[in-house]
């Protein structure tokens, strides 16, 4: 009953039981955070917009995306994982979410930032419905703990249209 | 000499008993084991509720020997979600990001375009010869919850098989000499 293998036996469940239920108390905290996370993105130039010869419409634009999103990180949290998609209807496909550029960040001091640059991921339709298209820029976020649950949420940002004409 | 005969009876008899007890015990600790996993499935609503991290492709967020907790409805797949997905022709399931989303009017029906974090390329290289989509019933399931480094063990026990001979072994060696 006192021998080394029943002690080391109790020791080890019982380490294994606090481990998990810390883990898990860790995972609740994240609850109680309440973020208020902003976001803003221009889009300062439509570089080229042309119909690829598979029949698909491909634009460029250059964005200027400045976010903050400091409130979102708590202590168990990893990093975020942050991504900018443009989110239009087309007569063929009731939604489509075509992600433009993304970023992880992986510090509370690095989640206030601002970035000008080129979509990192071709903006492509299935067809050539985007002539004249008005499409949401949503910048979605994905919190990744150090352990337990994943979040995940968005802001909408509305009134974004591409050109009538190729060009 | 009819004691002798009675005394070799009764422990013969003694050692069957305890040998059964044995094997009807490690019988229960397996059956319980299945009845958890498999209720873990129909909760989850997915096949394999666990999986183990076992590329680099989404660092630095799911390392290596990271455990993923996965689960599956019926509500569409959306961008940004992290989804797990068997392509056909290979055994091994694939843990990444949806990039791009497609969903038709008419059918509802969902076209996927999947990439690892730390990838530069999306995947379609990974996808069968000539798919350019994922589709619904491509998918397992999305990750919804995750611990850190529990994965090691099974990631042991699959590349170096000695390690798992090893484990039985001891175990067995430790049921068998185990006085209780």
């Amino acid at each position: 009953m006192h021998s080394f293998g029943y002690r080391a036996n109790a020791v080890v469940t019982f380490a294994v039981t606090i481990l998990a239920v810390m883990c898990g108390m860790a995972s609740l905290s994240d609850n109680f955070n309440s973020p208020s996370p902003t976001a803003d993105v221009k889009v300062l130039n439509i570089n080229w917009f042309q119909k690829q010869p598979n029949g698909n419409d491909e634009v460029s634009l250059t964005l200027n995306i400045s976010a903050d999103l400091s409130s979102l990180f708590t202590w168990n949290t990893k990093q975020v994982f942050v991504f900018l998609a443009a989110e239009y209807e087309t007569p063929q496909n009731a939604l489509n979410q075509v992600s433009l550029w993304d970023g992880i960040i992986q510090s509370k001091e690095h989640a206030k930032f601002w970035i000008h640059t080129t979509n990192k991921y071709r903006f492509t339709d299935q067809g050539n419905n985007l002539r004249g298209k008005d499409f949401n820029l949503t910048l979605h976020w994905h919190i990744m703990p150090k352990t337990g649950k994943m979040f995940a949420d968005k802001i909408v940002m509305t009134g974004y249209s591409l050109p009538e004409e190729y060009r | 000499m009819g004691w002798v005969a009675d005394g070799l009876d009764s422990i013969r008899s003694f050692q069957i008993r305890h040998v059964l007890t044995q094997i009807v015990s490690l019988g229960m600790i397996v059956t319980s084991a299945l009845i958890i996993w498999k209720g873990l499935t129909c909760v989850t609503g997915s096949q394999s509720p666990v999986v183990v991290v076992l590329s680099e492709s989404m660092e630095p967020g799911f390392k290596r020997g990271d455990i993923l907790f996965l689960q599956m409805n019926k509500d569409p797949i959306r961008a940004g979600e992290i989804v797990v997905f068997n392509v056909d022709g290979r055994e091994i399931p694939i843990v990444h990001r949806v990039i791009k989303v497609h969903e038709r009017h008419d059918t509802g029906e969902i076209q996927v375009l999947t990439k690892g974090d730390n990838n530069f390329d999306d995947d379609r290289l990974l996808y069968a010869h000539g798919q350019l989509w994922l589709e619904q019933h491509h998918i397992m399931g999305r990750a919804v919850g995750f611990l850190p480094y529990l994965g090691w063990v099974t990631i042991i026990m699959t590349e170096k098989p000695i390690v798992k001979f090893l484990l039985i072994g001891a175990l067995g060696l430790l049921i068998i000499t185990a006085k209780e």
